[in-house]
């Protein structure tokens, strides 16, 4: 019986090194191929091959012009869409030279962690399926939809908000968001208290994770992976803490860290960031102050030529823009930074060695979205 | 500190602001700690760098492809900038120039966490080539080879400089540069 033509033997003095192409199926966030060299069920060796949704956003902005880049902006990280906006909206502000209202600003973050929560739940429910936890995804996908409809009362619509603006947001939070956004996150938070002794103390899930790719905080600062993965190697690095913008620095919430580096810790990290952002919201639900929720811009919003490096604290990492502009209404390049892509150089440095069962309890750990990643 | 008199580029902390006719002068007020870090760059790369800008946490130096891997290794070494954040190719067809911006991060260093240090290469456009930095800052692999084939650059010394996001079949010029269009626009 032969094998498929995407898997090869060979035959070496150490051993039949046998070559497994793992996807481009849908492994449960996009497409994306990883070509695993396995000795009996050790990982000798991965390739990562991103590509498969690769869509050109960046050659994309700069044919339209900054307003009409937002909604397109979004859809490569439609579970954090407020989360991959953002820093784009801060750049724009930064060449154009646009204020924001206080307002507005305290709406963005309340935004930012709404989307943040919502995206953590669609992540844990996904790493429950690689683990094989049905309850797991249940739940939290579950959850996720009491959030969302939140999100969905204050902008219109469920996932792709398009919601950022440069110069604010797009409309004002309806008239009975606070009560309702206070009474959601209340029950919120006593359902991620019962995640805690359902998954986290899960004798199955610590066993599928617990010392499985452990990244020292060495090799996470050397291999450039950042957010929760980052800050689960025990780095305590955090872009809301060390370079807050809006009014970050006006909020009290701690950043989460912990040692191990292993996969575990790479999703208890997360899970312990949604109860900041539930102290975070309800900060802002308190001290927000009445008034308008956006600047009107012109109809073709420029600035002069010049660049902008913005950054902030998305639902997987630190998300930056590289944006140049040349005085024209059109931006003349735009980089995105997405987290996902600076995971990859993670991705062959912990599966070698590790067993070929781990290898979802690993990848998914990541926080790699292929879609993103992929731009 | 000093600056080539053809480049357009300020000089960061020179006192006296000198009339320079071609460069749209504005007084760059540098702050104590970014002022503490290009002093250190100034100070051992002396001509060889030029200052672009040093605004509140962002500095950028632009850097000659020869001098780019001791530049890299001082600034991790020495200054501890350590977290490669990204790598960005621009295209300016009228300079005849393709520059290539590295941005690096820090998290080790509480004073430096909030500053995101830029260096840029200018690279000709015919002939993109640059050494890599994967021995200093080993997360740029991939997104040099983004690079690469988004805009034709050459990372000398790279270990595996091949198409990463684009399809197998690609057969046109590299699609960030500007004279590759988009079809219908």
């Amino acid at each position: 019986m032969g094998l498929p033509p995407s898997m090869q033997v060979e035959e070496s003095e150490e051993g039949r090194i046998l070559t497994i192409s793992v996807g481009p199926q849908h492994p449960g966030s996009g497409h994306f191929r990883l070509v695993v060299k396995v000795d009996g069920d050790i990982i000798v060796g991965a390739d990562p091959d991103p590509g498969y949704v690769h869509r050109g956003e960046e050659k994309m902005c700069e044919y339209r012009n900054y307003i009409q880049n937002i909604p397109h902006l979004e859809r490569p990280m439609i579970a954090d869409s407020c989360g991959i906006l953002y820093p784009f909206c801060l750049a724009v502000e930064e060449i154009a030279n646009i204020s924001v209202p206080e307002r507005a600003q305290y709406i963005r973050v309340i935004m930012a962690e709404l989307n943040r929560c919502i995206f953590e739940l669609y992540w844990l429910g996904i790493y429950g399926i690689f683990l094989g936890h049905s309850t797991m995804f249940m739940w939290p996908m579950g959850d996720r939809e009491l959030l969302i409809d939140l999100a969905d009362a204050a902008t219109g619509a469920r996932v792709t908000h398009a919601y950022f603006v440069p110069g604010g947001v797009r409309n004002d939070l309806p008239e009975n968001f606070k009560e309702r956004a206070i009474r959601q996150l209340d029950y919120f938070k006593h359902r991620l208290d019962q995640y805690k002794d359902i998954f986290y103390a899960n004798p199955l899930f610590l066993d599928r994770t617990q010392g499985v790719g452990v990244l020292t905080a060495q090799d996470a600062i050397n291999l450039g992976v950042t957010g929760p993965v980052l800050r689960a190697s025990g780095v305590k690095h955090d872009i809301r803490k060390v370079e807050p913008y809006d009014v970050y620095d006006q909020l009290y919430f701690e950043v989460h860290s912990m040692n191990e580096g292993d996969s575990y810790a790479r999703a208890y990290v997360p899970f312990l960031e949604m109860y900041e952002s539930i102290k975070i919201i309800k900060q802002c639900l308190e001290k927000m102050p009445s008034g308008p929720v956006r600047t009107k811009l012109g109809p073709n919003p420029r600035g002069p030529a010049g660049e902008s490096f913005k950054r902030v604290e998305a639902g997987r990492g630190e998300l930056a823009y590289y944006l140049v502009s040349d005085g024209t209404p059109k931006p003349y390049r735009v980089k995105l930074s997405v987290p996902s892509f600076r995971q990859i150089p993670a991705m062959p440095h912990l599966l070698k060695g590790a067993k070929l069962a781990d290898m979802p309890a690993i990848y998914w750990s990541l926080n790699y979205w292929p879609v993103e990643a992929d731009r | 500190m000093s600056s080539q008199g053809d480049q357009p580029e300020e000089e960061g902390q020179s006192k006296e602001a000198e009339a320079k006719p071609e460069a749209q002068q504005k007084k760059i007020e540098i702050l104590a700690l970014e002022k503490g870090i290009v002093d250190k760059i100034t100070g051992r790369f002396g001509d060889k760098v030029n200052l672009v800008y040093a605004k509140p946490r962002r500095i950028r130096f632009d850097v000659k492809p020869e001098d780019v891997l001791d530049f890299a290794r001082f600034l991790h070494d020495e200054i501890g900038f350590d977290q490669p954040i990204s790598v960005a190719g621009t295209d300016y067809p009228k300079e005849n120039v393709i520059q290539v911006v590295y941005h690096i991060g820090c998290c080790t260093i509480p004073e430096y966490a909030s500053s995101v240090f830029a260096f840029a290469l200018k690279l000709p456009r015919e002939n993109p080539k640059t050494p890599t930095l994967i021995p200093v800052y080993r997360g740029v692999e991939y997104h040099e080879r983004e690079t690469f084939e988004m805009l034709g650059v050459i990372f000398e010394g790279h270990p595996k400089l091949e198409r990463l996001l684009l399809p197998e079949d690609w057969a046109d010029i590299p699609p960030l540069r500007k004279d590759f269009g988009i079809k219908g626009r």
